[in-house]
Parts: C-alpha cells; sequence; structure tokens
C-alpha cells in the first residue's frame, strides 16, 4: 500500500469497496473487452447483491462500464448516460459458490460482437481482483501493467512471451498459466515493471496459436 | 513497504534530522519511484479534491435511503447563533466533518481518507485551521505526509477497514492520522505528533462497525465528529506534554488483537450493535424491497 491508498483516492462516495471498486469493476471490463460495450448483463453477488443498491454498486459498474473512473462527478447518473450511449444493460443477484463478498459476474458484448465474460471482486479500499475470464482462472489487480495472453494449451509460448519480454527489457513481476483443459485454451497472466510498447503487443497477436491479446497498461482506473 | 512502526520513522528522522513528515516523502519517492515534486503535487492534488469536496456540501441532498442529509446545515445554523457548548472552532470542525460525512452518503466526491466511511475526520480539522487563515497550503500538504505515514503504519500493523477490525480501524485511524497532523501543525516535535496518534487511536479502541441496512450513513457520518474532536483533545493532550504510557506502535498492535477478537457482526456486517436495533431492522426491511 503507498500513501495514496492510505490519503486517497479522489472518490464518489460512498463506499470504497462498494462504490469506487465497483466502478473500476466495470472499467476493468471495458478495457478487457477491448471496445465499447453495448451489452451487459451484472451480477451481483454476496454483499454486492445485499447493499449494493443503497451503496450505488449498480450505478457504479454502469459507469465503469461507460468509461468513468472512481472520481467521476457523473457515477450517480450513470443509467441515463448508458441510455444515451446505447448500453443496454440488466442488473441482477446471483450466487457464485466460493467467491469473495463482494464480487460482480459481468456479461458484456463489445460494438464489435465480441463477447466476454469477466467476474471480478472489491477487496476494500477500491483496490480489485478480476478472478475469472470465460471462465478461466486468472487473479488479476490491474495495478501494474499486465499482459493477458489467450493461446493454444501446446509447448513453447511461454519461452516465446518470456524471450520477447527479455528482448525488450521488461522485467516480469508475476507470472501466472491457467488453462480450461490440457491442450485446450490456456491464459498467461503476467504482471510487469515497465510498460509494454504498443508495436510488440501487436506483435504478440500476430502469433500463431495466440487467440488473443489484453493489455492493461497499470492505472487500473 | 518501508515503514513497519511509527518508531522506526522517528529513529529514521533522529538519525537524518528530519522532520517526520520529510520521511514520509522520501519514503514515498521511494516507493513509487517518483520525484519530490511529482509526490508533493500528488499530495497537493488530494488537499485540492478535500477542499473542492467541502465547498461542494448540498444541505438539500439527502442520501438514497433518506436516513441522512441536511445535518451538516442544521448544526452550521446552530453554530452561527455564537452560543455552542464546544466553542467557535470546534463547532467548525463538528459542521465539517457532518457535512463531509453526509456528502460521501449522497454520492458526491470526497478524498477516502483512509477510507470513504471516515472521510470526514482528516478534513474536518484541517479544513477550518487552514480557512483560518494562519497556516498556509505547504504547511497543510506537509501535515498530510503525517497523515499519510502514521495511517500507513496503522495499515500495516493492524488495519483499517471495518470489515477487518471494526469502526476503530477507520474512524479510529483516521482520528490519529489528524491528530498527528494538528500537533505538527501546532509546532509539536516528532515524539509529541507520535504520542497523540496514539492516545487518539486508545481512546477509540473497542469502536464496533454496525451501520444500520449495511449503508455507510448510520452512526458512520456522526463518528466522523467523535474522530475529529477526540484527534483535537489528543492533539491538545500531546502539545501540553502528557504522552501515551503505552508506546504507539504497541497501542497499534492493541487495536489489531481488539479487532481481530471483534465478533464478526461487528464488523460491518450490518448483523450488530445499531444495526441490530428493532428501529435499524425496520429500516433495513424497508429499503430491502
Amino acid at each position: 500500500m503507498n500513501i495514496f491508498d492510505i490519503l486517497g483516492p479522489v472518490m464518489v462516495g460512498p463506499s470504497s469497496s462498494h462504490t469506487a471498486g465497483a466502478v473500476r469493476i466495470g472499467y476493468i471490463t471495458r478495457t478487457l473487452l477491448g471496445s465499447r460495450p453495448v451489452k451487459a448483463s451484472i451480477g451481483l453477488h454476496g454483499s454486492f447483491a445485499a447493499t449494493g443498491k443503497g451503496h450505488g454498486t449498480d450505478r457504479a459498474i454502469v459507469a465503469g462500464l461507460l468509461g468513468m473512473k472512481p472520481d467521476d462527478m457523473r457515477i450517480p447518473d450513470s443509467f441515463s448516460a448508458a441510455r444515451e450511449e446505447g448500453l443496454e444493460f440488466t442488473i441482477q443477484n446471483t450466487q457464485i459458490v466460493g467467491a469473495h463478498p463482494n464480487t460482480a459476474l459481468l456479461n458484456v458484448t463489445g460494438e464489435d460482437g465480441k463477447t466476454l465474460e469477466v467476474q471480478a471482486s472489491s477487496l476494500g479500499g477500491g483496490r480489485i481482483m478480476v478472478n475469472k475470464l470465460d471462465g478461466i482462472m486468472v487473479n488479476c489487480t490491474g495495478e501494474s501493467p499486465t499482459l493477458i495472453i489467450y493461446n493454444q494449451d501446446q509447448p513453447g509460448y511461454v519461452a516465446a512471451v518470456t524471450s520477447m519480454l527479455a528482448e525488450a527489457s521488461i522485467n516480469i513481476a508475476t507470472l501466472q498459466l491457467y488453462r480450461g483443459k490440457k491442450g485446450g485454451h490456456a491464459v498467461m497472466v503476467i504482471e510487469i515493471d515497465q510498460r509494454v510498447p504498443e508495436d510488440a503487443v501487436r506483435w504478440l497477436e500476430t502469433q500463431e496459436g495466440i487467440q488473443r491479446v489484453t493489455y492493461i497498461d497499470g492505472e487500473g482506473a | 513497504m518501508a515503514y513497519q512502526s511509527l518508531e522506526e520513522i522517528n529513529e529514521f528522522c533522529r538519525e537524518q534530522k528530519l522532520p517526520f513528515w520529510r520521511a514520509v516523502l522520501l519514503d514515498d519517492m521511494n516507493e513509487r519511484t517518483v520525484t519530490e515534486e511529482e509526490s508533493l503535487s500528488a499530495m497537493r492534488g488530494m488537499w485540492d479534491a478535500m477542499l473542492r469536496a467541502s465547498d461542494n456540501y448540498d444541505e438539500k441532498l439527502s442520501s438514497g435511503s433518506g436516513l441522512v442529509g441536511g445535518m451538516g446545515g442544521k448544526m452550521e445554523e446552530y453554530r452561527k447563533k455564537g452560543d455552542t457548548l464546544c466553542g467557535d472552532f470546534v463547532s467548525r470542525v463538528i459542521v465539517q466533518a457532518l457535512q463531509m460525512g453526509e456528502s460521501n452518503a449522497c454520492m458526491k466526491r470526497i478524498v477516502a481518507a483512509p477510507t470513504a466511511g471516515a472521510c470526514g475526520v482528516i478534513p474536518a480539522v484541517l479544513v477550518p485551521l487552514y480557512r483560518e487563515g494562519h497556516i498556509n497550503a505547504d504547511k497543510i500538504i506537509e501535515a498530510l505526509y503525517v497523515t499519510a505515514g502514521i495511517g500507513q503504519v496503522i495499515a500495516s500493523r493492524a488495519f483499517i477497514a471495518g470489515a477487518a477490525g471494526g469502526c476503530q480501524a477507520e474512524i479510529g485511524t483516521a482520528s490519529s492520522m489528524a491528530a498527528g497532523a494538528l500537533v505538527y501543525l501546532k509546532g509539536g516535535d516528532n515524539e509529541a505528533i507520535v504520542h497523540a496518534a496514539a492516545m487518539a487511536l486508545k481512546n477509540l479502541l473497542g469502536l464496533v462497525c454496525d451501520p444500520v441496512a449495511g449503508l455507510v450513513e448510520v452512526p458512520c457520518v456522526k463518528r466522523n465528529v467523535i474522530g475529529a474532536v477526540n484527534a483535537l483533545s489528543s492533539a491538545d493532550m500531546a502539545l501540553a506534554g502528557i504522552t501515551s504510557r503505552i508506546p504507539p506502535d504497541q497501542v497499534i498492535d492493541a487495536m489489531r488483537e481488539v479487532g481481530e477478537s471483534m465478533h464478526v457482526s461487528l464488523r460491518e456486517t450490518g448483523e450488530g450493535g445499531v444495526a441490530n436495533t428493532p428501529k435499524a431492522k425496520e429500516i433495513s426491511e424497508r429499503l430491502g424491497k
């Protein structure tokens, strides 16, 4: 925790976990989707479901999906902003076994037709954790620059990606690997100390067997 | 993170002959790899946001639940009559604490310090002092580093979330941070700063987190008042030369122990304390629909 986690964030109230964290969940979902969301189904679990309405959790997540950050004064009016910007959304309570008490499950569709399912939790103080992407465990916070790479579960991808990073003098802080099933889809979540140049991200995208690359530049929201 | 105790900060200050705030600034530059100017500029941003939040209070607003709103306006009216028990300055502090807490509940923009629920405590003591005109903004920025240093040690040795340690972890921590800042602004030395922080925290040990209907409204808004006023009295005691008999870091450890042994119904679940009263249940049921 740095001193601006103690004094800060500047945010729209009333709750750092139920409001500011919820905005960040919406925002990071938009970043991960990679385009403007036009449809969203928002499921609220646990304490998000129980006290979310009174904390504006519903409006906060929609605000984040619209690209607002936790200090945006338009958060309380995000529902009407969504109508203006053509984002259709539904909000319902849901139960996710074993999930953190402040968890949301978002199914979003972007304007380019891509879809994504994001399960994320608000950990307190406005900090969040993305638990799953399309059902595959990822556990990343988006606080530092992060590369999320979807690839075929085959030998050689980790080596290819890490040597590219080494060549670009980018230091890896953490590296996590997950897969749905053997030989199926796999996900690499790499938190790094430096920002990744855009052309390096593009290069990764063109590699055979890599299906999707998402880059979060670490500022979160 | 560098500092694990208040004693460590003060020891570093003694070695380097530094004021408390500067030790915190140097640590931030190191932790986030930023220049002095970048760190100061970020802190100025926090102060500007606090002042703007204070200016933007609207006594006509009420929270979505209707439980809070207008108290800051009422208190201000009363203060203006000039016959308060607490005197003018303390009454201004009370007004500011209520207003900030209400703004937060009404989804206005505030600075979490250390949390949104406790966002009123630090501005409640700093804004009225600043507006009296004897203290300039640069000095306030330095005082904010004092608050951050204290808060960071409490966060690392104990916790700052109501769900983890009850209200003592939120309002108690904010009060402790504010007390240290006040001592600094009044010219107290580094020892007095940490003793004020310790006394403020000690006085709020055991405070439970019992939000009615789980909302950051009742009793949270008014708890900001006790946090702010407790900071003033703790700072005055420290400036008078009174010290905490228990070393400040040990007080923080005690806060942790108390928080850990606190029943879960008293840690932000909205199940115990005032949240468990018949009236609170009635409110909760009305809002639950």
